[in-house]
């Protein structure tokens, strides 16, 4: 009998509870330690600067430390499906962690919006939408402003990781179409003490343009390494690069070097008539007004970005379903599948039901190292 | 590869195996004294490297607070070790002074001098002043306890406390790396060779600390003791050497060798929380060439790392760590081979 009162007990407290699940709840995973911590920490910055409520629904964020570490990001997607009910999950930032949580995200039916740029195989996708910029749309921008200079051959010098292997492969495509060719590829790891021997190796081969692919501070001791070894031709940078620590780490060894960006970091250098402008100086605004100048960032931007998506799609999905329910978060997914042309702080976004990176070509911004300053490059 | 690229990878090789020698030494003479295999060995690399950077930009580095925290912990634990065992109020006083003044006092010093921009060598001296204290309450706090444990406990006591030390550095430097500005921008040229003032730094340097280490542990009555703790625990206790006096001075001197290559490696490379991590897992495997017992070896073995190292980042880049890391294998085999002895246990 006690046992029986217990569960009655129990059932109604669960009951009790359950109003609580009529509110937006969205899982957020992001390293906040680890390697790629300095890609998550900012986001985080930018998802407390988020409202209370999205279209008149209370919203629950839960945001979880995943420590760069794969295994603990696909238990924290668990735990998403499984015990908050999430009618959405963010994240990760960290590439090797976002791509397993992808599959988490298509068995339990619901939409990882992923803050890096994962390559899944066909048809693993179908959950799954990315914030950033595929490293094919970086490379087209890049590739684009090459061609103007007449670049013919191309070094490269990339992480030893997935980026650098995206990298890589996409800018081999890239390049192929336009007649360039890559004629050296270099590896090294973000903790190497010297990259004397790459930058040698690569000298020798004495190409065109030299395109570097690296992340954030770790993107200019190569850099340095290159300009050491009296190599005098174009330097590349790529869009995980585009920060103040460039400046910050190479000094001057890093003038005049060409760097990809989205535009969300550089709002005031884009001309009136770019769509994002708008959007990217609001962005930069507000995130600098919390966090003091020259903080932004574009890990913050995505999560920007995320709010503008769900901003766009709760209202259409709540005409279909409640929140917490299963066909509320597939009318999630159809609503940002059919959310057509929108403007993000980081370009043109155009999801639909067979493209899942969106990012229309002209998003990437060639930006030059002048003065210790950004600049447009053209 | 012709003479001027091998004179060039050369160079490189020996630079960085100077700076794998240092951290070898030190793992070493850990392992001899303590029996502790010193994984974390790398991180007063970072933490040497970092300080001295937050120093350049006139903040108050991350390491004051994170040195006071650990004094307090430490005074906490000797507080309680008192009690235990029932020691005298003024006995304890004096202990937890005995721990806690240098440390404090030091770390003051810092938080005064950090916004007052004094010259590079000064704010260097500083951060030797202010990472070498680690060394030893690491030891009070992690080790001291377990001193007479086997060495696998040693063993994974160490990986906890790299783990700890990670996680802590992220929390007081935060994630951007550093480059550090050399110390000596003067450029040489000799031959195919550019020679910067940094490089014959990081060499003479080197140099410096092994004849210092020589003469510390041939000469000096407290080196000697060291030596005798190495040799036999019990015989040299008996002889009226501390073992704990011994451990917390050893790992003081690890502590200092890990600062001063952070110095040396700080302005050639750009320096992480967590960079010294791989660093310091160089100069384990020279360390582990020398079967963590001889010094003369450790140093050939870091030089050979080193030269490994850059050799083949010119060959095969994309396979560059697992060069280095899989020529320990053979190594562990001819040294197994050659003396095979029984598991310690």
């Amino acid at each position: 009998m006690k046992l029986i009162k217990t569960l009655v007990a129990a059932a109604a407290a669960l009951l009790a509870a359950a109003p609580a699940l009529a509110d937006i709840t969205i899982g957020v995973t992001l390293p906040m330690t680890g390697p790629a911590s300095g890609l998550g920490i900012p986001m985080q910055n930018q998802f407390k600067l988020w409202p209370a409520t999205i279209a008149g629904e209370k919203v629950n964020l839960i945001v979880l430390d995943d420590a760069t570490d794969p295994t603990k990001g696909v238990q924290n997607a668990r735990r998403f499906v499984t015990e908050d009910k999430v009618d959405i999950i963010i994240g990760s930032a960290a590439t090797p962690v976002a791509i397993p949580i992808a599959d988490v995200a298509a068995e339990a039916g619901t939409v990882q919006l992923a803050a890096s740029p994962i390559g899944l195989p066909p048809g693993k996708d179908a959950w799954t939408f990315r914030l950033p910029q595929s490293n094919d749309v970086m490379a087209h921008a890049m590739v684009g402003l090459m061609k103007k200079q007449g670049v013919k051959t191309i070094g490269f010098l990339g992480y030893t990781d997935a980026y650098g292997e995206q990298w890589l492969k996409a800018i081999t495509t890239e390049a192929e179409k336009n007649g360039i060719k890559v004629v050296a590829t270099e590896r090294f790891a973000r903790s190497d003490t010297s990259v004397t021997a790459q930058a040698l190796k690569l000298s020798a081969a004495n190409p065109d343009a030299m395109l570097i692919v690296a992340s954030g501070s770790g993107a200019a001791m190569p850099h340095k390494a290159i300009v050491e070894r009296g190599y005098k031709g174009k330097i590349y940078q790529t869009h995980a690069a585009a920060t103040r620590d460039l400046m910050r780490v190479g000094g001057k060894d890093v003038e005049g070097s060409f760097v990809v960006s989205g535009p969300a970091v550089v709002g005031e250098l884009l001309p009136d008539a770019h769509p994002s402008k708008k959007v990217a100086m609001d962005f930069v605004a507000k995130y600098e007004k919390a966090y003091g100048a020259g903080s932004r960032n574009q890990f913050a931007g995505h999560a920007y970005d995320a709010l503008i998506v769900m901003e766009k799609v709760v209202p259409v999905a709540l005409k279909k379903a409640k929140p917490g329910t299963k066909e509320f978060r597939a009318a999630l997914k159809d609503a940002i599948e059919g959310m057509g042309r929108t403007v993000f702080a980081h370009g043109i976004m155009n999801w639909t039901k067979d493209d899942h990176w969106g990012y229309t070509p002209e998003t990437g911004v060639m930006l030059k190292v002048v003065n210790a300053d950004w600049a447009l490059a053209n | 590869m012709d003479f001027s690229i091998a004179s060039i990878l050369t160079l490189d090789g020996v630079t960085n195996g100077a700076v794998y020698a240092l951290l070898a030494l030190a793992t070493v003479l850990v392992f001899a004294v303590t029996r502790v295999i010193y994984i974390p060995q790398g991180e007063y690399v970072a933490f040497g490297a970092l300080t001295l950077a937050m120093l350049q930009q006139g903040k108050v580095p991350g390491t004051v607070w994170f040195l006071l925290a650990m004094t307090v912990a430490a005074a906490i634990a000797e507080v309680v070790h008192g009690v235990r065992h029932h020691q005298a109020a003024n006995r304890i006083a004096k202990t937890v002074l005995g721990t806690s003044a240098y440390p404090v006092a030091v770390a003051a010093l810092v938080w005064w001098a950090a916004p007052q921009n004094f010259p590079l060598l000064v704010q260097a001296g500083l951060t030797l002043a202010l990472v070498t204290p680690f060394g030893g309450l690491i030891y009070r706090l992690a080790y001291q306890s377990l001193a007479d444990a086997s060495v696998l406990v040693l063993l994974i006591v160490s990986v906890g406390v790299h783990f700890a030390l990670t996680g802590l550095g992220l929390f007081f430097f935060g994630a951007e790396g550093f480059r550090n500005p050399s110390f000596w921008d003067e450029r040489f040229t000799v031959g195919p060779l550019t020679l910067n003032g940094q490089t014959l730094i990081i060499f003479m340097a080197s140099v410096a600390m092994i004849i210092g280490l020589w003469l510390f542990f041939e000469r000096s009555l407290y080196g000697k003791a060291l030596r005798a703790t190495a040799i036999n625990r019990l015989g040299a206790r008996l002889m009226g050497i501390s073992t704990d006096g011994a451990g917390r001075a050893t790992f003081t001197v690890a502590a200092f060798i890990g600062a001063l290559s952070g110095l040396l490696i700080g302005p050639t490379t750009t320096i992480f929380y967590d960079s010294g991590f791989l660093i310091g897992l160089k100069g384990f495997v020279a360390a582990v060439f020398a079967g963590l017992s001889s010094y003369p070896q450790a140093l050939l073995g870091a030089l050979c790392v080193g030269l490994l190292e850059s050799f083949g980042s010119f060959w095969a880049s994309a396979f560059k760590e697992v060069i280095v890391f899989s020529s320990i294998v053979p190594v562990l085999l001819w040294r197994s081979l050659r003396d095979p002895h029984g598991e310690e246990h």
